[in-house]
């Protein structure tokens, strides 16, 4: 399994944050805990103690503007919160959020924080659920225009609606409807028309096709190409589907239990992964290509995010686990977040062949 | 290059002709035409409402004019029996009053109590449920302990209360005019809690779609999202309540006036009417107290079984 | 030749509504062998569930078969009476759903519901029953049965559940297992896992699956033979491989393009313009005549019937050796056959 050399990377537009030392997207040291205890009378009542669910543990990761960094990760792994904290659409519990320069995370800069807004959207996973199903399209379209006042007049509204619409490939006429008129792949258009919107140049994209057949899904991964190149947007992109990720993305962190054990350049993590369970991820995904391959059997399932294992998040499934994995969590160092990659006692090699 | 990916339909008919087919193309013009006691029960209910609304038309005389009414017309019976006397096609009462005009003016007055005090409860109801469904917290146990507390009671038992406190307040000898509007006040408080309750479980449901997480990422504000966004999608069963409870309204009501605590003999509900007419019951004037009660149990029955079909035709899931 | 274990031909089901009689599948044929697994792949609306549903006989009213037989180890059971057709189901048809959450019932033990299963379908004493289910479920693969076999299924996790799943399929020792996108709902390390289980379990049993899914990736990693569905129709039927690698109808080949892979060096997946017809709107002639670059005029008016071409059945115009024009139209628009992804 050769090909990570031939193909190059997808390129990232120059770019265009204030102070061009820092990146685009900073995000430092992000952890989220939700409480999930019993509501106090049954703790009493039962003898419980409080629990508390780590979802997010410790999350660090740069995105250049232009380019599209995927956080990708089975259930557990804490990607969905991780996007929405990086939205502030979820408060984080601890670490820090800057894009362009302006914290999502400090309260005291909110009016900072309103500003940016304009810059930041989001699409979401479940076409159906994302637009409100009383509201018209164009009104749906038309909301962040009207709420960041960027155009003055109904008329030129309409027009603009029209125009995104066009866009996103659906007929400017289609405004008049209601979302239920629309098949799956329609809406998550209609979402990306409305999140072109306000000009964002920041879009994160929460499984965008995961709910939508394969031949949809190819169409709106080139759509949401075809307007990256002619914008210059800059996506966040979350998904469990491994080849999704690798057509879309430049760079990659794989995230494990609410930690990203790897991160790599789009076809380098594919052709050299480091971490056991990157490694495991690639072998474990059935692919169209690889019919007659052999498997390497994968032990175990992902632990209860309440009760952790200790150390390394990976190490009850890792064949190279030792000591020192179940005690300490390793640091991510030069792209990889493990004992055995850091001393070497994992040959870095490809996936067998 | 953007790939144009589907061949949409040319622009849509105009929204008013398309709504009308579109009614009459849905699954509950279907339903309703399935069910003949459903076209009744609806011609029936309009046919009161009509009735209710045309009551200065339709009726001989105003039964609340004393200039119109004599003496020497009163305990008339029916113009069937023996002793009937046009223009008194139903009768008098002991006041000389015309039963049929009796009858459609109390209408009136007993679906305007209802149809207001619906309209109380809804909106208290509806605000309610919106507030503690989106907020939670210490705000949603507030509202819903209070709500628990109120159904423990009947809402007849609340609505007297309430009555009574505010006739304490305001004194005892009040005009019709401020009567019918404590009436409303009362029975408008003692029936929010379904409508909260409803509301707010659907709230809950709605305000974790991503559609309402789009709103929030603009940074829209909490009440701007809940009255654009939110309270659209959770209406559909209020309707279906709203329905059920005018029919519990005008009982309530009725059952009011009925105890003396509702309106009085000069602008009387049907419940009132029946009051004054218990009296003479057994004197053999039957049809002072039968005729407003068949008005008044063909009513409710009526919008009840409007009521039933509605919540029914409006469940997802029957379907 | 021993008999095929399904058998299915012409299957027509529809839909009586309001508005029209909806054909949710209209004229399929296949079979499936001893031992074999065969993928139902389509799209959402191509009617592969309606199918499962059809063979295992939960088509309800308003639907309903309209057409067609389907053979179960050479019996008919499309025209079995329900308390029949009963005893088939869950005897010697065993089905799979998607969501291992809502298939077990969650008030009662795992060990309860294999047992009860097994004591419907055979004589097996209460002793014994327990001793079996003990069996399958070592057999699919749960550590420690003998503990967990008392265990409710909300204590068990979403593979594991999944798990137990097949060991139900498998009380009755049913000839035909039925799994209507089994992996679906799991995680990728766990879908591996339940994949290679069901192909075990049928090498071992000898019992047919007819694996539905929309997940082409699956299909290749657990299938012998793949029936590729468009509209209610099988557009093509062959060996997974060679299906696979060289598709044949053009709604397969797009399909095939339009999945990102891992290995595929592509930089635009391929685009299906358009989408599935609604069940109301399908048009006449072949369905996907409007999406496909190859059409012509006869692929809007000629149904194309299923055609035997190399080892693939496929129900395209552009394969029938009737048609003087069709081979001079496969050579423009068929690529040069690859010979399988580079390696």
């Amino acid at each position: 399994m050769s090909s990570a050399a031939s193909a190059p990377a997808r390129p990232a537009v120059a770019p265009s944050s204030r102070d061009p030392g820092r990146p685009f997207v900073e995000v430092r040291n992000l952890r989220r805990v939700f409480d999930v205890s019993k509501p106090w009378l049954n703790r009493v009542l039962e003898g419980g103690d409080r629990q508390f669910l780590t979802a997010v543990a410790d999350v660090s990761f740069d995105i250049a503007s232009g380019e599209t960094f995927a956080l990708v990760g089975e259930s557990g792994s804490g990607k969905s919160t991780v996007a929405r904290m990086v939205v502030g659409l979820l408060p984080a519990t601890a670490g820090e959020v800057h894009i362009d320069g302006v914290s999502m995370t400090n309260p005291a800069a909110s009016a900072e924080r309103q500003r940016l807004r304009r810059r930041i959207q989001m699409i979401f996973q479940d076409p159906y659920a994302s637009l409100n199903p009383r509201w018209r399209v164009d009104r749906i379209v038309a909301e962040p225009i009207r709420a960041f006042r960027l155009i003055e007049g109904e008329r030129a509204i309409r027009d603009r609606v029209g125009d995104l619409l066009g866009l996103v490939g659906l007929h400017p006429d289609d405004g008049a409807k209601y979302p239920h008129e629309f098949s799956g792949g329609q809406r998550q258009r209609i979402a990306i028309a409305r999140a072109l919107a306000s000009d964002a140049d920041f879009i994160v994209c929460d499984e965008p096709t995961s709910a939508l057949d394969v031949s949809v899904q190819a169409q709106i991964l080139n759509l949401m190409r075809d307007l990256q190149d002619r914008f210059g947007l800059t996506f966040l992109f979350i998904s469990h589907n491994l080849a999704v990720v690798r057509h879309m993305a430049s760079r990659i962190g794989v995230m494990y239990l609410g930690r990203i054990v790897e991160v790599s350049g789009g076809h380098e993590l594919f052709a050299a992964p480091k971490h056991p369970y990157t490694r495991m991820l690639l072998d474990a995904v059935p692919d169209v290509a690889m019919t007659g391959k052999e498997r390497i059997p994968v032990k175990g399932e992902i632990p209860n995010p309440i009760t952790p294992p200790s150390g390394c998040p990976f190490n009850p499934r890792c064949p190279f686990a030792n000591e020192r994995c179940r005690a300490e969590v390793p640091p991510l160092l030069e792209g990889v977040a493990c004992h055995a990659v850091h001393e070497g006692r994992i040959e870095k090699g490809l996936v067998a062949a | 290059m953007v790939d144009t990916a589907i061949v949409t339909s040319p622009a849509p008919k105009a929204p008013a002709a398309a709504l009308r087919t579109r009614f009459f193309d849905s699954d509950l013009w279907a339903s309703f035409k399935r069910s003949k006691v459903t076209m009744a029960a609806a011609f029936v209910t309009a046919l009161f409402f009509a009735a209710a609304v045309l009551a200065g038309v339709l009726s001989p005389q105003n039964p609340f004019d004393p200039a119109q009414l004599e003496l020497l017309n009163s305990r008339v019976p029916p113009l069937w029996e023996s002793g009937g006397q046009a223009p008194f096609l139903l009768g008098t009462d002991q006041q000389g009053r015309d039963m049929l005009s009796a009858i459609l003016y109390g209408l009136r007055i007993s679906l305007v109590v209802g149809v207001l005090g619906v309209a109380f409860s809804a909106t208290l109801g509806i605000a309610l449920g919106l507030i503690a469904g989106y907020f939670g917290g210490a705000v949603d146990t507030v509202i819903m302990r209070i709500a628990d507390v109120q159904l423990t009671f009947q809402a007849i038992l609340i609505a007297l209360l309430i009555d009574g406190v505010v006739k304490s307040v305001l004194g005892n000898q009040l005009d019709a005019g401020t009567v019918l509007g404590v009436l409303v006040f009362s029975i408008g408080l003692s029936f929010w809690v379904q409508y909260a309750r409803t509301v707010r479980g659907s709230v809950m449901v709605e305000k974790n779609k991503d559609y309402v997480a789009a709103a929030r990422l603009i940074g829209l504000p909490a009440p701007v999202i809940m009255v654009r966004h939110v309270l659209p999608n959770v209406l559909g069963p209020v309707l279906v309540i709203a329905t059920i409870n005018l029919a519990l309204a005008v009982i309530t009501e009725a059952t009011l006036s009925f105890l003396g605590s509702g309106m009085p003999q000069t602008m009387p509900s049907l419940g009132t009417l029946i009051r004054i007419g218990n009296n003479f019951l057994f004197s053999g004037e039957w049809w002072i107290v039968a005729f407003p009660g068949i008005a008044l149990a063909g009513l409710v029955l009526a919008i009840n079984l409007l009521g039933d079909w509605l919540r029914d035709a409006l469940n997802p899931r029957l379907r | 030749m021993t008999e095929p274990v399904l058998s299915v031909r012409d299957l027509r089901v529809e839909f009586v509504t309001r508005r029209g009689v909806l054909k949710a599948i209209d004229g399929i044929s296949f079979d499936i062998a001893r031992g074999e697994v065969l993928g139902v792949v389509g799209e959402s609306g191509a009617g592969k569930s309606v199918t499962g549903a059809a063979v295992i006989g939960l088509i309800d009213p308003p639907g309903r078969i309209a057409a067609g037989e389907i053979r179960l180890s050479g019996e008919r059971i499309d025209n079995l009476k329900p308390e029949a057709m009963r005893r088939v189901r869950g005897k010697r048809i065993g089905m799979i759903f998607q969501d291992p959450l809502t298939s077990l019932n969650p008030l009662y033990r795992v060990g309860h519901q294999l047992v009860e299963t097994i004591q419907t379908h055979t004589n097996l004493s209460g002793a014994a029953a327990r001793k079996r289910a003990i069996d399958l479920l070592a057999e699919v693969g749960i550590p420690a049965p003998e503990r967990r076999i008392d265990g409710y299924p909300h204590e068990f996790s979403g593979g594991m559940r999944q798990r137990v799943v097949i060991a139900l399929a498998l009380c009755a020792e049913p000839e035909l297992i039925i799994a209507d996108e089994p992996t679906t709902a799991l995680d990728v390390s766990v879908q591996a896992q339940i994949i290679a289980l069901l192909e075990r379990l049928g090498r071992e049993h000898g019992t047919a699956i007819m694996l539905i899914t929309h997940d082409m990736g699956v299909i290749a990693e657990a299938a012998d033979r793949v029936a590729v569905m468009y509209s209610g129709r099988i557009a093509e039927i062959g060996p997974v491989r060679d299906v696979v690698r060289n598709p044949l109808h053009p709604y397969a080949r797009g399909l095939m393009g339009a999945i990102p892979s891992l290995a595929s060096e592509a930089d635009r997946l391929v685009q299906i313009p358009g989408s599935m017809p609604r069940l109301s709107a399908i048009p006449p002639g072949c369905p996907f005549n409007p999406r496909c670059p190859h059409a012509w005029e006869r692929c809007r008016v000629d149904r194309p019937e299923p055609i035997q071409h190399d080892v693939h059945r496929v129900a395209c115009h552009l394969y029938d050796a009737n048609d003087p024009s069709a081979e001079a139209r496969r050579a423009q628009t068929h690529p040069p056959a690859e010979e399988g992804v580079p390696a």
